[in-house]
């Protein structure tokens, strides 16, 4: 059984849990993910490392409720337990070598790309971090960014907090009047993800994304999580849990990878619905 | 002593109707009455030179835990069993028999064979039904192994070893140990309380068992012998399935067997309300021949497909899986569409609504009609495609189960473990690898076979690891 030390909610729809964990605390690394049960009937979900606390044997994760799992998740309380916590999974993002990055975050993807720009930071590198949201509610971690990042862009699709607009904005503005980057990291939703890889392809940049598909096992069983890469005109399928999740932006078939994310939308959406039944009842 | 009984069949296995239990997820053969079990027994001659026992990978005393069930002393049949075997629940039920122990069974030369995996699951069924007792845990000498993996390989070696009296650690990567045994054999054909109360029984010797550690991730072989492990057996098992590199694999409905499996194994997809999600229903077609595309294709009907197929490039002659799996499909009604070669998969596609909620998801499946040409360097005949006999079947989920490739993740974070050109890792005889110390045995070592043969390999390197520690 894994405790939960602290629980944070960030914003009405995403929470911050600091999970204890000693053996996957010692070895997470920026870009690795964990993969948890919340109870003995549950599903497994992987959610990628935002933080660890090493001493503390501690790991945090933030995520967004979504479904029916993470619903059930955000009525776990700072002393419970979780049921199954496993990792650290997947191969730690790529940071050797790199001086200038530009990190993009999109919504709850902030959390994952944080430890990485924190990462970069601490290797000297120079960090620029544009973040997105949808509206000023749904920002997080400015703060955090702010302190790891050389410069930050702030971005809302209403203009209710920072600049308005969309994260490809500052990036295609930057790439233009010449910003070099030895790469771009990004990570949030698909469709984000394409954009960014869109907007940098004119200026030759390479594009770190972060996938984040379907998965059961983790370990490289079961197949779920298979995409679809475009290697010199060759279409490979490769497996996120074992080969990334990280990958070569300009390779990944992000269509497939999307329509792939919406199988089970239907019963996503029913088993939230019960779960918000189940439970919110339940705690009234 | 009685008569031999000299009938030329065996006493049939009670089962489930077919039109019952392809509703259900009970289990299918429902196992010999004592009357049944004692009657199959006097079938047994007995043999001075036992051929029986060469048939069996983990060599189970045959003819002697027979007899103890002609005198009706079912305890002291087990007692011998679990001598050798630390599964006999499970083995009688998912051995093939038929190729190793029965083939050899001298009542076979006119006949049928003793039903020996009937009666090891007899056995091994009323131990576990009237014996309460759990085993003492053996005297400690003091050494401590790791195991790799809580599947067959892994639990045979952790009890042999445990009964040896050393210190056994078993790391199991998933959240629930016995590996292949809850993932993917599938509950109507071996009860996952059987699997849990195997798995108690080992926990009772003394074996510990550690849930969510992914070794090669969480912690590597070389921590392993950091933290004072004096010996490691790799039992880690298949890896990622293969796909057959034909345009639509990644339409949604698209499973492989591993997958589809574990949702409803594993994760309980087949209760009324699952918290884990499967495409139930519709028309099913499972590409391959082995028990793994069986167990799909069964599992498959059972979750309220209208309609499941199998599909296999080969004739009936050629399909590897046990011949009992094939006729219990047939008895349920899966079709089987032999000399058939899927060369695309094809998804719904309404150009004019991107919100129409079927786009993506399988509309058919393009397929060739074989024939079988020249045998290959295996003796195999080769299928042939039938040019111009393409035709499309109309189906909505398509699992492929045509094996799989062994796990990267130990390989690929221990120094000096030599793996062969297909990714298994390479032993000798007794299971030693290219490491000191480190041993490996199953599907790891060899792909996709067997639960016994993977036992085998586990209880060879058991035996190889205590000569080695006593040694040491």
């Amino acid at each position: 059984m894994y405790k939960i030390l602290e629980k944070k909610i960030l914003n009405p729809t995403v929470v911050q849990l600091w999970i204890q964990a000693p053996m996957v605390a010692k070895k997470a690394q920026p870009g690795q993910f964990i993969i948890l049960r919340v109870d003995e009937d549950g599903e497994r979900i992987p959610l990628t490392v935002a933080g660890v606390d090493a001493a503390r044997g501690a790991v945090k994760i933030i995520y967004q409720i979504v479904g029916g799992t993470t619903k059930k998740l955000s009525y776990k309380e700072e002393g419970d337990f979780l049921c199954d916590f496993v990792g650290p999974l997947g191969e730690a993002t790529h940071l050797d070598g790199l001086r200038r990055v530009c990190i993009v975050g999109g919504g709850v993807g902030c959390a994952i790309a944080m430890p990485v720009a924190q990462k970069l930071h601490e290797m000297g590198a120079e960090v620029t971090s544009i973040i997105g949201f949808r509206n000023r509610d749904l920002v997080i971690l400015e703060d955090e960014f702010k302190a790891c990042s050389d410069t930050l862009r702030v971005m809302t699709d209403d203009g209710s907090y920072g600049e308005k607009g969309n994260v490809t904005m500052p990036l295609s503005e930057m790439l233009g009047a010449g910003k070099q980057f030895d790469m771009i990291i990004t990570i949030g939703p698909l469709v984000m993800m394409k954009f960014v890889v869109a907007t940098a392809k004119p200026y030759g940049t390479p594009v770190t994304v972060s996938m984040n598909p379907i998965m059961i096992d983790g370990t490289g069983m079961c197949g779920g999580c298979r995409l679809t890469l475009n290697v010199d005109g060759k279409r490979v399928t490769k497996f996120a849990c074992v080969d990334g999740p990280d990958f070569n932006g300009y390779e990944v078939d992000f269509d497939e990878a999307m329509s792939r994310g919406r199988m089970y939308a239907d019963f996503e959406r029913h088993a939230y619905e019960q779960s918000c039944n189940l439970f919110g009842k339940e705690k009234k | 002593m009685a008569k031999i009984n000299m009938s030329l069949k065996k006493n049939e296995m009670p089962t489930q109707a077919p039109d019952v239990r392809s509703r259900n997820f009970d289990e299918v053969a429902l196992g010999y009455t004592k009357e049944m079990a004692m009657d199959e027994a006097m079938r047994c001659l007995g043999c001075k030179n036992m051929p029986c026992v060469s048939g069996c990978p983990v060599n189970i005393h045959i003819p002697e835990f027979i007899s103890k069930i002609k005198e009706g002393d079912f305890e002291a049949a087990y007692r011998i069993i679990s001598k050798t075997s630390s599964l006999p629940a499970v083995c009688g039920r998912v051995c093939p028999q038929e190729t190793q122990c029965e083939s050899k069974c001298v009542r076979a030369i006119k006949g049928e064979p003793v039903g020996i995996g009937r009666l090891e699951r007899f056995v091994a069924d009323w131990h576990n039904t009237f014996c309460a007792e759990m085993p003492e845990a053996p005297q400690k000498n003091g050494h401590r192994v790791a195991v790799v993996g809580s599947g067959p390989s892994g639990l045979t070696c952790a009890g042999d070893l445990a009964k040896a009296g050393y210190e056994v650690t078993v790391f199991e990567a998933l959240h629930t140990a016995g590996g292949v045994l809850v993932y993917g054999i599938p509950e109507f054909r071996l009860p996952k309380a059987i699997v849990a109360k195997e798995v108690e029984t080992l926990k009772a010797l003394g074996v510990k068992i550690e849930a969510n550690v992914v070794i090669g991730k969480t912690l590597t072989v070389d921590e392993l012998f950091d933290e004072g492990y004096e010996a490691v057996f790799i039992g880690s098992g298949a890896g990622l399935p293969n796909f057959m590199g034909i345009p639509g694999e990644s339409l949604k409905g698209v499973y492989s067997a591993n997958e589809f499996l574990t949702r409803s194994n594993l994760m309980k997809a087949y209760l009324d309300t699952p918290e884990t999600p499967i495409m139930k229903g519709g028309k099913v077609a499972v590409v391959g021949g082995g028990n793994v595309a069986m167990d799909a294709a069964r599992t498959a009907l059972r979750l309220g497909a209208e309609k499941v197929c199998i599909v296999y490039r080969r004739s009936m002659e050629e399909l590897p899986a046990r011949r009992e799996e094939v006729e219990h499909a047939q008895e349920e009604g899966i079709e089987f569409r032999l000399l058939c070669n899927p060369i695309e998969i094809l998804g719904y596609s309404n150009p004019s609504d991107p919100r129409d909620c079927k786009n993506g998801f399988v509309s058919g499946m393009r397929c060739v009609r074989m024939e079988l040409g020249e045998p290959d360097a295996k003796g195999r005949r080769r299928p042939v495609e039938i040019e111009g006999s393409e035709f499309e079947m109309d189906v909505d989920t398509v699992i492929i189960s045509i094996g799989t490739s062994p796990n990267p993740l130990i390989k690929s974070t221990t120094n000096g473990l030599e793996v062969n050109s297909r990714g298994g890792i390479v032993v000798n005889e007794v299971g030693l690898t290219s490491r000191a110390a480190v041993y490996a045995g199953g599907d790891a070592v060899t792909g996709a076979a067997t639960v016994i043969s993977a036992m085998g390999a586990g209880k060879t390197a058991a035996a190889a690891i205590d000569e080695y520690l006593k040694n040491k």
